[in-house]
């Protein structure tokens, strides 16, 4: 009894023992950071979420084909402590010189707080809230005025629509995701006068349930194309092929998801920004603190076209990509909005003017309400 | 152990004369406990060990080496100064939930709401604060803040408890909804009443400024909030063992009926133990607001509250046990970053590992009391 009892437990301690043994022997050997730059990439969601989250990722796969640069990423990093201690992670233990903080809560306090502790590391964060006042100077914002793929969205959904109902699935009534929706309007009754933009909100990024219903709900209001501002696009895309509607995307590409009905998606174009922030590193300039821009500037593009999209669509939406590189304006005054029929556009605005980053409007022409 | 052993023919002589128990059965006395104990700390060991087995058959499966996966967690949670604070930071709010769990799994309820606690009691102490701030000096509003995340933390646990008392209602699935309930409750306020105009993107209360935050333990980076996780668990430790209240739960947990015959306060036991693991629950809130987040918002319902429930099972419930396993899921959590970025394994892998340590943990609670090298039985046999 004895003997078996001192075996066993002698076994249990040279197990233990011996897995201690190869940890140490293991955290000795270190690994070659050979890189010149080490980029570090925090993503709220899944990389493969088909929206926000996927857009990153592609163009931090595009930042990895660039000569001299490491990039490491972490997905799934809540807006909690859990952020501020990955980026840390990325800084102590990758050796990164730049961080890329893709959602929106990372900002105050975790972005901020950790650019003035690690004043040697460029901090960049994707949305436009760095406050040159305020904020170090080695942080700062980027942002991509997706609205202007909603516009060429818009366009093509106007060519190919047969009811003139284009629905839209709408997270929540800020000023970025109302600037989508009135895009996609101007850029229906551009080639569609008749079009209208009929918009139901969910109330939050992601509500897979309710934006399933949502579409259907469109759908069965007579929409015959369905577009949407959510976080992932996924479960409104595929509701919307089951029912043999048309689909326009957003975020990222959703062309895979919808074979047979999909048009054209508004999507971001981060690898402009990105490559540019590895340049310029790389070239010993400072960075950008605050970069915005559309189409003009290559920040944001459209998903190739899919089977959806109809010649005229094609011919249109690629009139109106021209157009937005051209910086023609989106938002030509006088324009009304659809609740008191008061003017809320005085005049024409150019695509980036600040006075529409306050939008809290839906134009005349867009069925639905913010409240 | 061995050295015990031979004594033990002295025993019943000692006992039968009706003498005070003579060194020789202390010693015994001692062995046998010192046998019995070690079943709790060789069982689970064994259940990690076993755990750990599983889970490098699945990176195995998977293509990836087992071997590159500790050196990993080693380094991302416990080799270097900044990993192992990092680990004691994330450990902190995992410590004060899972006491939520514990305490009231002393007297036999499973209540698994720390979750909404934890919301609440962080946005109450938020909430409290906020009209407060640059009117009162931080010395009176914190103490405010945290008697607050205190009392709607232990009245919203105890919500559960009452009702399991009084109506009878399945203290886990009430403690359950009232978490959504909880996290609801604040969304209701965040975006609407309270929430701060000057963010209107993501909502929030106002911050409550940095005067009103408390700041790390000196020469660490680590939040207070560790510090009063140990002292609290050792604290209720005692509480538990050593005191006449921990003796009359243990009686309630180990039969209810029994407990109420012999005229103890079971309703005022069962209601307190809930409002103990609800204060706890809703002093972590307190600390996500007061030591991270500086202001109240969704953030706050970030999951600690369920990954306590697995913390406390790990533990067995015990107070103390609970800081080590904290600490030990901490480190895997430090360290699941380091997996991702330089593995290429998605965020599901620690989740993997955590789910297969909770279910071996879980398988291996039928061993207990069945090995028979545990067992002071052996001796007795012998005399």
């Amino acid at each position: 009894m004895r003997s078996s009892t001192v075996s066993r437990r002698t076994f249990l301690q040279t197990a233990a023992g011996g897995a201690l043994g190869v940890a140490a022997g293991l955290a000795t050997t270190g690994r070659a950071l050979a890189a010149d730059l080490t980029v570090g990439i925090v993503y709220v969601g899944a990389k493969d979420d088909f929206g926000w989250n996927q857009a990153h990722a592609v163009a931090a796969a595009a930042l990895k084909l660039v000569p001299g640069v490491t990039v490491v990423e972490e997905e799934n990093v809540p807006e909690t402590d859990a952020c501020a201690k990955t980026m840390e992670s990325m800084i102590n233990l990758d050796g990164a010189g730049l961080i890329l903080a893709t959602s929106f809560g990372y900002y105050t306090p975790f972005v901020v707080e950790e650019a003035k502790k690690f004043a040697k590391v460029e901090f960049r964060h994707a949305a436009p809230l760095w406050n040159k006042d305020k904020d170090p100077k080695n942080a700062g914002s980027y942002f991509g005025y997706l609205n202007q793929a909603h516009y060429v969205d818009g366009v093509a959904a106007g060519l190919c629509t047969k009811s003139n109902k284009i629905g839209f699935v709408a997270a929540k009534p800020i000023a970025s995701v109302l600037s989508n929706i009135n895009s996609v309007l101007l850029g229906a009754r551009k080639t569609n006068p008749k079009a209208i933009v009929q918009v139901i909100f969910t109330g939050d990024w992601a509500m897979p349930v309710r934006e399933a219903e949502a579409a259907n709900a469109l759908v069965d209001a007579g929409c015959d194309v369905i577009t949407c501002h959510v976080d992932s696009p996924k479960v409104v895309i595929e509701t919307a092929e089951k029912r043999g509607v048309k689909t326009c995307g957003h975020n990222a590409s959703q062309a895979p998801l919808a074979p047979k009905g999909f048009i054209t998606g508004a999507e971001y174009k981060w690898s402009t920004i990105y490559k540019g922030y590895a340049a310029d590193l790389a070239a010993g300039k400072p960075l950008p603190n605050f970069l915005i821009g559309g189409y003009e500037s290559d920040f944001v593009q459209n998903t190739p076209f899919g089977a959806g999209a109809t010649e005229a669509a094609k011919t249109g939406a690629m009139a109106a990509i021209t157009d937005m590189k051209n910086k023609v304006p989106i938002y030509v005054g006088p324009l009304k909005d659809n609740k008191t029929g008061k003017v809320v556009i005085d005049k024409t605005y150019g695509n980036l003017d600040p006075y529409l980053d306050k939008m809290d409007y839906l134009l005349e022409g867009v069925v639905g309400s913010i409240t | 152990m061995s050295s015990g052993v031979p004594t033990v023919s002295e025993l019943p002589t000692a006992f039968g004369a009706g003498k005070p128990p003579s060194a020789p059965a202390v010693r015994y006395d001692l062995g046998v406990r010192l046998r019995a104990n070690s079943e709790y700390v060789a069982i689970p060991i064994f259940a990690l060990l076993m755990a750990a087995l599983l889970f490098a058959v699945f990176l195995l499966a998977i293509g990836k080496s087992p071997l590159e996966f500790v050196d990993y967690v080693w380094r991302g949670g416990f080799g270097t100064a900044f990993s192992f604070q990092n680990t004691l930071q994330r450990s902190s709010p995992l410590i004060l939930t899972a006491l939520a769990l514990a305490i009231p799994a002393r007297i036999g309820l499973i209540m698994i709401g720390a979750e909404g606690a934890l919301v609440l009691g962080g946005f109450a102490a938020a909430a409290i604060a906020v009209p407060m701030v640059g009117a009162i000096p931080p010395v009176v509003v914190i103490p405010i803040m945290v008697a607050t995340a205190l009392l709607v933390g232990a009245v919203w646990v105890g919500i559960a408890g009452y009702l399991r008392y009084a109506r009878g209602v399945n203290e886990t699935i009430s403690s359950l909804l009232l978490t959504y309930i909880g996290i609801a409750i604040m969304n209701f306020f965040v975006e609407g009443l309270m929430r701060d105009s000057s963010n209107p993107n993501k909502p929030s209360t106002k911050p409550i400024g940095d005067a009103y935050m408390v700041g790390h333990i000196p020469g660490t980076d680590v939040h207070w909030g560790f510090a009063v996780g140990v002292v609290l668990s050792i604290s209720l430790y005692i509480l538990m063992t050593r005191t006449t209240f921990g003796f009359a739960a243990r009686v309630t947990g180990g039969n209810y009926r029994a407990a109420l015959a012999q005229g103890l306060p079971v309703g005022k036991i069962i209601l307190s133990c809930a409002m103990i693991a609800g204060a706890c629950a809703g002093l972590a809130g307190y600390f996500e607001v007061a030591a991270i987040q500086g202001r109240a918002n969704a953030s706050l319902a970030a999951g600690y509250g369920f990954t306590g429930i697995l913390v406390s099972f790990l533990a067995r419930h015990n107070p103390v046990v609970i800081v080590p396993v904290a600490i030990l899921f901490g480190g895997l959590v430090a360290s699941g970053g380091l997996i991702q970025r330089r593995m290429g394994l998605p965020d599901a892998t620690v989740l993997v590992l955590q789910g297969l340590i909770f279910v071996v943990l879980l398988t291996s609670e039928t061993l207990y009391g069945r090995l028979a090298i545990f067992r002071a039985g052996d001796a007795k046999e012998r005399t």
